[in-house]
Parts: structure tokens; C-alpha cells; sequence
């Protein structure tokens, strides 16, 4: 096992990673999304959190601290040798915002997903990404026997500015969760392009 | 204000949590040496002379676990986090170790608050559409 290894080891090449969020309510298909597209099987890691839900390492009163385990899920692609991206699902319950901080950190976009039967579960993360200028995009998982609503009813339901994307898709097929991160990206793109440009009158 | 300890409900089994206490791999740190917090999707690079780790009796199982994973291919924290099923502090604070050590040098992403450049972005789009 030890053996054989040190042969072709140059200094190995360091890939630049980024990262694109995946949010939504629970249950909406979010890892199905991840999933889709993953070259690996969606992996699961996990923080434990004291039940104040802070980071903060207080020593006091520690035996009566109770701790919870958030879990995120995330997939990888690969998309050359030296860029990598990840794709993580957001921790559905709301009192876990301040990991959604961490997340946010860096992220090139997020993806929000909806059920147009639960609209309302995808209001807090819209909200977030606003607030924070975070570039992101609405898509609707069409789910078997749920109305199909026209992209801009949704865009209307939910009161989004004009160049928030909304596509319709099906979070099980590759095709379509490619398409999703695509148009994500794109939107990023004309963000970093309009912020780069000086606002001409 | 009750001295029974009824504040204080008792756990048994399961509910007591597991049995070794995750952050006991860690002497009770909870957070590491490294100044900042490292990103879930920094990269872990072991250094070149790290190949003999598994000698090195300062070193954990688990520290020599991140190297050996880490030299096959660089690894991300949440990917670390996930294939030794550690929590993602816990791991924070061995990776900090490292570092410390200079076993290992971690690479950082996007600085935060910051787009990533719109040629990345391109490349990112570009690849995308070849999967």
C-alpha cells in the first residue's frame, strides 16, 4: 500500500473550487437536483451545533448543552483538471441561518427551488439572496400531478425583480439540472459585468 | 431552583450521544490554529515531505487519515469531512493542525464578498455544456 506511490507525484495540480447553493423548503429536491448532476453520489457532511444554534465555543454551562446535527449535503463536478465545482444543499430549517452564511461565502450563485404546491417554503431563501446580493435564479421542480404554471406566474408569486431567471425543470434529469446551473451562471455573469462596468448615464 | 435534578434529564443509551464524544479526537479544541476559518470547499495539499506521516508519533489516525486521503488527490474540507464521517469542526481543527505542522497547505477560494472573475465564469458555462 505504501509502496509505488511516491513515483509520479509532482507537485499535484491545485484546482480552483467554487461553489453554487442549492436552497429551497424540505422535500422540494434539493439532493435529487445535487444528485443530477454529481459525478459522485450526493455526500453528506455534518456540523454539531449546541442547541443555542451559535458557533460560539462558551465553556459555561457546557453540561447542559445539547447538540444538534445539521447536515448538508453536496456533489462534486469536475469540469476541467484545475476547476472543480461544488454544489451544496442548504440545511432546510430556518434556525440554521448563520451556516447559510458560511455557505453563502464565496458562492458564485444559488439555485432556489420551488414546488408551485408550497411556494411559500422558498420565500426565506429568496429573501436571503436578495438581501445579500447574491446572484440567484428560481427553479420550479415539476413534480408529477402538480399544476404546471407558466414561469411568469411564478415570477409574479413571488415578486422577483426582471433579471431573475425562472425556469421550469425536473430536478431527477440530468439535461435538465445542467440547464438549471447554466442559466445560474449566466446570470452571474451579467451581475459581475454590470458591477465591473462604471454606471453609465 | 430544584436540587433533584429534575432541570437536568437523564440520558441512557442512544440518547447520551455516541461514545466517544467526537470532539475528544481534537483534546477538547474546537477551534484550530489556522487564523481563518477554513471553507468548506478549500482544498487540502499535503506537502511533499508528508509522505512519511504515518511515522510521525505526534500524529493521530486521524491526522495521518487527511494526509493519505489528501495524496491521492487534494480534497475539500466538506469532502474530507464526509469520507471520515467527522464532523465538520472536528475536522477543521485536525486540518489546522496540519497546517500548523506544515504538513499540509490549504488553498483558498473566491476571497469572500468577491465574484469570481468573468473568465472563470466563462470556463465554468463552457464546461458545463461538454458534460
Amino acid at each position: 500500500m505504501v509502496l509505488g506511490r511516491t513515483g509520479h507525484r509532482q507537485a499535484p495540480v491545485e484546482p480552483v473550487t467554487l461553489k453554487i447553493l442549492v436552497a429551497g423548503g424540505f422535500g422540494v429536491g434539493k439532493t435529487t437536483l445535487v444528485g443530477a448532476v454529481s459525478e459522485i453520489r450526493p455526500l453528506r457532511t455534518e456540523e454539531l451545533l449546541s442547541e443555542a444554534g451559535r458557533p460560539v465555543d462558551d465553556l459555561q454551562g457546557v453540561e447542559r448543552k445539547v447538540t444538534t446535527t445539521v447536515a448538508m449535503d453536496f456533489g462534486r463536478i469536475t469540469l476541467r483538471e484545475d476547476l472543480v465545482l461544488y454544489l451544496f444543499g442548504t440545511p432546510g430549517q430556518d434556525r440554521f441561518w448563520f451556516l447559510w452564511d458560511e455557505l453563502a461565502q464565496g458562492a458564485l450563485g444559488a439555485v432556489v427551488l420551488a414546488d408551485t404546491r408550497r411556494l411559500e417554503d422558498c420565500f426565506a431563501a429568496v429573501d436571503y439572496f436578495e438581501r445579500r446580493g447574491i446572484p440567484f435564479m428560481m427553479a420550479v421542480n415539476c413534480f408529477e400531478g402538480a399544476t404546471r404554471y407558466p414561469a411568469d406566474m411564478v415570477r409574479q408569486a413571488l415578486d422577483l425583480d426582471e433579471e431573475v431567471p425562472v425556469v421550469l425543470c425536473d430536478a431527477r434529469k440530468r439535461e435538465s439540472a445542467k440547464n438549471v446551473l447554466i442559466s445560474l451562471v449566466e446570470h452571474a455573469m451579467t451581475r459581475v459585468s454590470e458591477t465591473r462596468e462604471p454606471a453609465a448615464t | 431552583m430544584s436540587d433533584d435534578g429534575s432541570a437536568n434529564p437523564h440520558w441512557y443509551d442512544d440518547d447520551a450521544g455516541p461514545v466517544v464524544r467526537p470532539y475528544a479526537m481534537t483534546r477538547g479544541r474546537t477551534a484550530g490554529a489556522a487564523r481563518h476559518r477554513l471553507d468548506l470547499i478549500a482544498l487540502v495539499v499535503p506537502e511533499p515531505h508528508a509522505d512519511d506521516a504515518e511515522a510521525d508519533q505526534t500524529l493521530s489516525p486521524e491526522h495521518v487519515d487527511i494526509i493519505e486521503l489528501c495524496q491521492e488527490a487534494p480534497q475539500s474540507v466538506a469532502e474530507l469531512a464526509s469520507s471520515l464521517d467527522l464532523p465538520l469542526g472536528v475536522v477543521r481543527v485536525l486540518i489546522g493542525d496540519l497546517v500548523e505542522d506544515e504538513l499540509v497547505h490549504v488553498t483558498r477560494p473566491v476571497p469572500p464578498a468577491e465574484l469570481p472573475d468573468e473568465s472563470i465564469l466563462r470556463d465554468v458555462i463552457t464546461g458545463l455544456r461538454a458534460l
